[in-house]
Parts: structure tokens; C-alpha cells; sequence
């Protein structure tokens, strides 16, 4: 089969499947909020504009927090810091982890052994451990940082996935080719391995930037935050610390759980629906 | 299997000595003087107090040493259990702040790992392949897997405690009663219990389930699935032998999955103003109190290895080809 057919192939698939359709949709939804949202803010971010706490009404869309704070703003601005955390995080992880496993697989040997040690010993030191201590020293933390530590901290896993894709494909005839025709090994790496295992490389991605945006919120939630601006995690952190649950001011607390549960559970039945896309057999009939 | 061991434990040891030097390393080398900058944020302390702790600071960081000498002073006290002193609970050591917290991380914990991947992997695999179990598992699934902890905790927190009142919202036992050995006492951990349980029981169950679900899928599509089916086996013996083989891969998840685990219980913890390493590490956030924050760093730490090591051995009793030494297993 030529090479255009089948990403033809693909696509039709793609567009047959509906949990991709859904999952997609989902995301999309949420991605416009973040981007749009802002523009609908009736009043600005974490000022006090109204006395005290606010049911959601038409003057605050989603109610205002205990000391008054316009809680639409929060949820659309701490909605873009998610997808922010989400691109950088999930998108170092999957580069370091493309880095480590492409080399491991490839070269073999000792490099690929001492990869190997560092992989499985940052693999089972605990994530969540490691970033609370790295993040409890910083004074000033920015987004940016919280979204580096989490990159750096979370692509072992990816790591030994890739590595293994890219060990059995090292070995095939093609490669073997471009090792013949004196290809540079940055240059099969990226031009004859990579293409091949895209669609698994893309799923590495959703995956990781699902588990930045949890990760992300676990650590605003106790209060490891950016010290600057908002998020999903930070506002439900607000809430507890604003005793929300004891005063039953459920629309501070439900909306930022929502939209990170709706995200990272769109991303995941994306993931599933990219998968039998790109796996025949897992293709229900 | 002496091999798969002695891998194994050299990866662990090799851990935990990089676990150690990053908890020594992390204080010195960030920006700023360590104890100056601790001692400005625990700023409410006692005058009397604050004079102690600076003090033994410094002493104890013993910043005039040679790094290689501070390094080594600093094994040296770890193995005699000296993980310094706590501000916030000043002047105990941190080494009995954490023992009095570590039983209810293990009450939380141990339970709600064990039934969630009992209860998840029985469900997963009886909803595989069955069109309409199917069709509501994995959306119900995916949400569960993909809902913060602590979110869920607030969720049930806020629907039980506040709005039913069937449950208490706070502690681990009523603030009237004294810890003792009697019905009451036992009834009322029992009832603080419950819903920090059930958020860590509920989002582990339903990655479970779909992680079993999955495999399934895998396995009878397998060609050995096919060949037992050409021969005319019944289905059901073709299910169970997905489901031992799709258990492997489910057991190293559940090793991966410690760490979030872990993760999930601290945030659940905080919800609920349960007292266990998770609430201290809140307490010692708020505080500035890094001797905590270390302690409870390296509390995970060997927590997470020692699991770690009990599913490497349980690999061996389920897995054939580890004892045969041959590959396998979670590496």
C-alpha cells in the first residue's frame, strides 16, 4: 500500500470513531473556553468586587468566592494555566523521554544500560515526592517553572516505552539501509525511526499531558502552586482554605474539578479511540 | 530468580542513595541562605525558640564544613534515625512526628490499594468484550481515572458530611474521645475513615478496570486465544488465561502507580484534615518546616521501595519465567 493511501485509510477510521470524535470534541470545547473566556470577564481576575460570597446569578456568571472574587475569571485564566502545564509539561516529558528512548534503543550497549539504571531509578522514585521538594525551596514560582519540574520529573515511563518501540525497529532492512548509505544516527533516528512509530509518539504526548495537568493540580492543591496568578488546582486550594465545603459554596469547588476531570478524561478516551484507529485489530466491528 | 533479586535490590539501593543526596543537595544548593531564608519564614516563632533553632541550624547544616564532610555527617545521622528536629511541633523530633502520623497513611493506603485492584481488575475483565457493560465501563471508567483525588474527596466530603450528615468531615477519630481500645474509639476511626477511603478506593478502581478491560481486548486477540478457540475450548477457559496473563502487566502498572497513589492519599488526607503524612507535609508547607518536608521526603521514599520490592516478590510467585530466570517480570 503507497504511503498517501494510508493515512487516507487512517483518517476514515479516525472519522468513524467515535470515542476520538468525542474525546476530541471535549478538549476542543475546553481549549476555546480557555482561549475566549478571558474576553467575557465581566469583572477582572482575583479583584474583590463584590462583598462577600455570591451564588451564581447573570451579574457573576459562576458566583464569587468567600471574599468576593469573580469566580468565572478564575475558572476561564486558571483553565489556560492548565492547558499551558499541560503542552509544556506534557511536551518535555515526551521529548526527554524521545531523547533517552531513542538513544537507549538504538545504540545498545553500555549507553543504553546506564539509561536504563537512570530510567528505572527516577521510575520508581515517586514523582510527586521529588517535585514537593525540588518546589517547597523556590520562593517564587512561576507557571513555567511548575510545567519544567513537572517535564523533568515525568518521562521515564515514556522513556521505556520508546525505547523499547525503538529497539524492534533498529534491526529492520530499512535501517540497515540507511546505516549502509552512511545516514548520520541523528539522521535515521529522526528521519527513519520517528515517522515510524508517529502515531505511538502522539499518544506518549496525550498521555503525558493528561498526567502533567493532574500532577499539576495535586501540587496547587497543597499549596505548591504558582505563588503568582491562578489554576484549576490553586482555586480548589482557595476553596478548602475558604472553608467552601463547611459553607456549601459548591460553585467555587465543583467547577475547576469539572473541567480537570472532563480534559484529562477526554484525553484518555481520545487516546483509546487513536488507538484502534491506528490498531486494526483493537477495531470493534 | 537470584538474578532478578540481586538486579532488583541494586536498583533499589542505587534509589535510595540517590533519594538521600538529592534531600541533602536541595537545601544547599537553592538560591538563598537555607537557614536564614528558614528561619525569616517561620518568622511567629518564639524569640526564645528562634535563638535554639538558629543555632542548631547551623550547627547541624555545619555550612563552615567541607561539602564532602557535610555529606558524609549527613549519612551518618540518617542511619541513626536523626532527621533533626520539627518546628512545628518544637522540640520533638521529626523522626517521632512522622512515626505518629505513618499508621494512618498505611490505614488509608494498604486498603484501598489492595480491594481497588481486586474489585477493578474482577470488573474490567467481566466487562470486556460484552458490548453493553462495555459501552458504560469505559466512559464511567475513564472519568474515574481521570478525576483529581482531593476533588473527589471534596465532592464526597461536601455530599456526605456537610449536606446527608451521615459522615464526619475531619480527623481521624471525634475530637471528644481519647484513643482507646473500645467500641466507641474503634467505631468512630472507623466513620473518619470511610469517605478518605472511598475517594482513594473510587479513582483507583476505575483505572483498574479499564486497565484490565484493555488487556483483555489484548490477550484474545492473541494468537494463542485464537488457537484455543479454533480448538474448540470453551470461552471461558480462554478468558481465565487472558486474564492471568493480562494480571502481569497490570501488577507493574500498580508498581508505576505507586508514586500518583501516594500523591492521591496526601491531597485525599488534606481534604479531610486526616492526620497522616499528607497533612503534615501541609502543616510543614504552611510552617517553613523543612526538617519535616525532608523527613517526610524520605518517609515516601522508602514507603514506595519497599512496596516496590513486595511486587517484585509477588512477580515471582505468579510469574514463572522470573523464577526460571529467565526475562520478565517488571524491570
Amino acid at each position: 500500500m503507497s504511503e498517501p493511501k494510508k493515512k487516507n485509510e487512517f483518517l476514515y477510521f479516525a472519522m468513524r470513531n467515535g470515542k476520538l470524535k468525542v474525546g476530541a470534541v471535549i478538549v476542543f470545547i475546553f481549549v476555546l473556553i480557555a482561549i475566549f473566556g478571558p474576553k467575557f470577564a465581566r469583572y477582572p481576575l482575583n479583584e474583590f468586587v463584590a462583598g462577600g460570597p455570591n451564588p451564581p446569578s447573570a451579574d457573576f456568571y459562576m458566583g464569587t468566592t468567600a471574599y468576593g472574587q469573580d469566580v468565572y475569571a478564575q475558572f476561564v485564566y486558571g483553565l489556560g494555566t492548565t492547558f499551558i502545564v499541560g503542552i509544556i509539561g506534557g511536551g518535555l516529558a515526551t521529548l526527554l523521554g524521545m531523547l533517552v528512548g531513542f538513544v537507549g534503543g538504538y545504540k545498545g550497549g553500555w549507553v543504553d544500560e546506564v539509561l536504563n539504571i537512570i530510567t528505572n531509578i527516577i521510575l520508581v522514585i515517586p514523582t510527586f515526592a521529588l517535585l514537593l521538594i525540588m518546589v517547597a525551596y523556590l520562593k517564587l514560582r512561576g507557571v513555567l517553572i511548575e510545567s519544567i519540574f513537572i517535564g523533568l520529573t515525568s518521562w521515564p515511563w515514556a522513556a521505556r516505552a520508546i525505547r523499547a518501540q525503538t529497539f524492534s525497529l533498529a534491526n529492520r532492512e530499512f535501517v540497515d539501509l540507511a546505516k549502509l548509505s552512511g545516514m548520520k544516527t541523528m539522521k535515521i533516528l529522526f528521519r527513519e525511526i520517528a515517522p515510524n512509530m508517529m502515531s505511538y509518539l502522539f499518544m506518549t504526548f496525550i498521555l503525558q499531558f493528561g498526567g502533567a495537568i493532574l500532577t499539576a493540580a495535586t501540587l496547587d492543591f497543597i499549596g505548591l502552586g504558582p505563588t503568582q496568578g491562578v489554576s484549576l488546582g490553586l482555586m480548589m486550594n482557595w476553596a478548602t482554605n475558604g472553608s467552601a465545603l463547611l459553607l456549601g459554596y459548591w460553585w467555587w469547588f465543583v467547577p475547576p474539578g469539572i473541567a480537570i476531570t472532563a480534559v484529562v478524561g477526554a484525553l484518555y478516551i481520545m487516546n483509546v479511540g487513536l488507538d484502534e484507529v491506528f490498531n486494526p485489530k483493537l477495531r470493534e466491528m | 530468580m537470584r538474578r532478578y533479586f540481586l538486579r532488583k535490590i541494586l536498583i533499589y539501593l542505587l534509589t535510595f542513595f540517590v533519594a538521600v543526596t538529592i534531600d541533602w543537595m536541595i537545601p544547599r544548593f537553592m538560591p538563598g541562605d537555607p537557614v536564614m531564608n528558614m528561619l525569616s519564614k517561620a518568622g511567629s516563632m518564639h524569640a526564645e525558640a528562634q535563638e535554639v533553632m538558629y543555632g542548631y541550624l547551623t550547627s547541624s547544616f555545619g555550612l563552615d564544613l567541607p561539602v564532602w564532610q557535610q555529606y558524609v555527617n549527613f549519612w551518618k545521622a540518617l542511619f541513626h534515625g536523626d532527621l533533626g528536629i520539627s518546628i512545628l511541633q518544637f522540640p520533638k523530633p521529626v523522626i517521632d512526628v512522622i512515626k505518629s502520623a505513618l499508621p494512618y497513611d498505611l490505614l488509608l493506603l494498604i486498603p484501598s490499594i489492595l480491594l481497588s485492584y481486586y474489585a477493578g481488575n474482577k470488573f474490567g475483565a467481566y466487562a470486556a468484550r460484552s458490548k453493553r457493560m462495555d459501552n458504560t465501563l469505559l466512559p464511567i471508567g475513564y472519568i474515574l481515572t481521570a478525576t483529581p483525588y482531593m476533588w473527589l474527596g471534596i465532592l464526597l466530603g461536601w455530599v456526605f458530611a456537610i449536606i446527608l450528615n451521615i459522615f464526619p468531615i475531619s480527623g481521624a477519630y471525634s475530637y471528644a474521645l481519647k484513643p482507646a481500645l473500645s467500641w466507641t474509639f474503634i467505631k468512630s476511626v472507623l466513620e473518619h475513615w470511610f469517605l478518605p477511603f472511598m475517594s482513594l478506593f473510587i479513582v483507583q478502581f476505575g483505572g483498574w478496570a479499564i486497565g484490565m478491560r484493555n488487556m483483555i481486548i489484548y490477550e484474545l486477540e492473541a494468537d494463542y486465544a485464537h488457537y484455543l478457540e479454533a480448538l474448540g475450548a470453551p470461552r471461558k477457559l480462554i478468558r481465565r488465561y487472558a486474564y492471568n496473563n493480562a494480571q502481569l502487566p497490570q501488577l507493574s502498572g500498580l508498581a508505576l502507580k505507586l508514586g500518583v497513589i501516594v500523591a492521591g492519599a496526601m491531597s485525599t488526607e488534606i481534604v479531610f484534615s486526616y492526620p497522616g503524612i499528607g497533612y503534615l507535609i501541609l502543616m510543614a508547607i504552611q510552617n517553613s518546616d523543612y526538617y519535616l518536608l525532608q523527613g517526610c521526603f524520605l518517609f515516601i521514599i522508602i514507603g514506595v521501595l519497599l512496596a516496590n520490592f513486595i511486587i517484585d516478590i509477588v512477580f515471582v510467585l505468579v510469574d514463572p519465567r522470573t523464577r526460571l530466570g529467565m526475562q520478565g517480570g517488571a524491570s
